[in-house]
């Protein structure tokens, strides 16, 4: 009997769901807030998703009910995307350790 | 691009995804971590792109809406101040929940698009797929919108109860069972829109009952679930870099939920039942009227720290909302040339949101290995001369440690009645967020600072 594709999926997901459980443990304390803001731009992948539906169906009409979900769906992650990774980024930057000269 | 080739491609995007996470174990790999993150991101995209390979105008539309998005998301990200991160955070995921609903109205209405079937006969594991992805979505798109407008202070952060409340939700939480198994048996559409409603409805009621300083679990909670949410998606698109990244996000939330509520010592069921903060205030209010206080101005508490040789710094919510880290950086520069060690010491529910207080700091460019977390430090407070308590009160409050009538006894606290002098600087005495009298504001070697907390950074400062 062949193993359900479905099957494979859930493996990499229980899978990743270790590898997440140990990865974020090992994430220090002080960084907890650029991990939400990044963990809040990596899930924004859903992006994907929203292109498939934005760009689905027909050659004559760009604006079927799930084109413009679609595209609204691929905005709102976009803002995400670009404001979670560049807010990560603009807090990673103020992390600085004590001057040699101290 | 054929589908392999493109599944091979989600996966490394995946792989990536968990190296910026990896990265954050330090500060020092952090940004290289970021990059990964968006050399994943970008993969990503632009292999959905070619594996669709569909060019025609509606791509135009696409890169318009991607770009549209794109602008306003790096306009938040250079505008916001720092200390308003626990909002943005909140807002961030009620757009993740959104987009995700959104998908999966999509993917129902135009199914042979997303390979699952076609309308009234869409394959029975991605329709509980897609419902899973769709009401976690919706919940977590409703919920951050009040943890949005709670920590925003457009709505009370007080929490609102009323009768029935958890009987209502818990029927809410059925119903959403029974309507995917309806919507499985029918393939009615009709279930499909009531699932999404109820899925708002309680997303709204969940959080409305929790008060505004158990904002940090709250936050960690809707992280958590945007993680579910886009997992339940991948299940639906086939994808592995979203369910990748859905595993991991969920994961995370639920690890940072759980390090709040220890910080809390209170069980996460506690937290998400709500009303703490609300009735609780009989134990101790009777006798608190009359005793007395030590209260002073900048010019002792600068003598003070000038005579010292040891000081540590203990910020709360009440610093951010003073915006008072700069003045208070200003502050122990001047200690410093004086010769003092200066520490600051970080309670693991200060603030609004998981290490909400560490990004200030370090944007104030104090150096984050001045910066301690609770176990880390909690020995030295015996050994310290001062300890600068600013805009922080429940955290230090040593009832946490004996009695226990409390309502926070037992929660881990900073040991701050151990030094030999103690600085409290708050607007007034009113009690914390629990609702609760401080012992320490009464006990002979604290002085209290009665004033905005960057004002009075700032007098200290000139008269040091």
């Amino acid at each position: 009997m062949e193993i359900d594709p479905f099957i494979f999926r859930l493996s990499i997901f229980i899978l990743s769901i270790f590898i997440g459980y140990y990865v974020v443990w090992s994430v220090t304390p002080s960084l907890h807030t650029p991990l939400m803001s990044v963990t809040n731009a990596i899930s924004s992948v859903i992006i994907v998703g929203a292109i498939i539906a934005g760009l689905a169906g027909n050659f004559n009409n760009d604006f079927t009910i799930s084109n413009i979900l679609g595209f609204l769906a691929i905005s709102l992650a976009a803002v995400n995307i670009f404001g979670g990774f560049l807010v990560t980024q603009r807090m990673l930057q103020m992390y600085k350790k004590k001057k040699k000269d101290r | 691009m054929s589908a392999n080739l493109s599944a091979i491609f989600y996966l490394i995007s995946g792989v990536l995804f968990i190296l910026a996470l990896r990265g954050l174990s330090s500060p020092e790999t952090s940004r290289q971590g970021n990059f990964f993150g968006i050399l994943g991101m970008t993969i990503a995209i632009t292999v959905t792109f070619l594996s669709i390979g569909n060019f025609s105008s509606g791509l135009t539309y696409v890169l318009i809406f991607l770009l549209i998005g794109g602008l306003v998301g790096a306009f938040i990200a250079y505008k916001i101040p720092m200390t308003a991160m626990p909002e943005l955070v909140a807002g961030f995921h009620s757009l993740v929940g959104l987009s995700a609903v959104l998908v999966a109205v999509s993917a129902f209405l135009n199914p042979e698009v997303f390979n699952l079937g076609s309308p009234g006969s869409i394959k029975l594991a991605s329709l509980i797929e897609m419902s899973i992805g769709a009401a976690v979505g919706a919940i977590t798109f409703s919920g951050s919108i009040i943890a949005f407008l709670k920590l925003q202070g457009i709505m009370s952060g007080s929490p609102i109860t009323f009768r029935g409340q958890h009987l209502l939700n818990a029927l809410l939480l059925i119903s959403i069972v029974a309507l995917t198994y309806l919507l499985c048996a029918t393939q009615s559409s009709n279930f499909f829109w009531t699932l999404l409603v109820v899925s708002f409805l309680i997303g709204f009621l969940l959080i409305i009952p929790i008060g505004g300083a158990d904002m940090p679990v709250v936050i960690s909670m809707l992280n958590s679930y945007s993680g579910w949410a886009a997992a339940g998606i991948g299940f639906t698109l086939e994808n592995s870099a979203l369910i990748i990244t859905g595993a991991l996000v969920g994961s995370s939330g639920a690890i940072l939920s759980y390090i709040m509520c220890k910080g809390m010592n209170r069980s996460f069921f506690n937290v998400i039942l709500g009303g703490f903060g609300a009735s609780e205030q009989s134990s101790s209010s009777s006798d608190k009227e009359h005793r007395p206080v030590k209260s002073g101005n900048a010019e002792d508490a600068a003598f003070l720290m000038k005579n010292a040789s040891s000081v540590i710094i203990v910020p709360g919510y009440g610093m951010a909302v003073a915006q008072a880290q700069h003045a208070l950086r200003e502050m122990v520069d001047t200690l410093k040339k004086n010769d003092i060690k200066v520490t600051y010491a970080i309670h693991p529910v200060a603030g609004r949101m998981p290490g909400h207080m560490n990004v200030l700091l370090a944007e104030a460019n104090v150096p984050y290995d001045e910066v301690f977390e609770l176990e880390e430090i909690n020995n030295d407070f015996a050994n310290a001369d001062v300890a600068f308590v600013i805009g922080a009160n429940d955290v230090t409050n040593p009832a946490a440690k004996n009695d226990p009538q409390s309502p926070i006894y037992g929660m881990p606290v900073l040991d701050v009645e151990k030094c030999k002098s103690v600085l409290f600087v708050k607007r007034s005495l009113s009690p914390g967020y629990a609702g609760i009298d401080n012992d320490l504001f009464y006990k002979e070697n604290t002085l209290m600072l009665f004033a905005d907390a960057k004002k009075m950074t700032e007098a200290i400062t000139k008269n040091l």
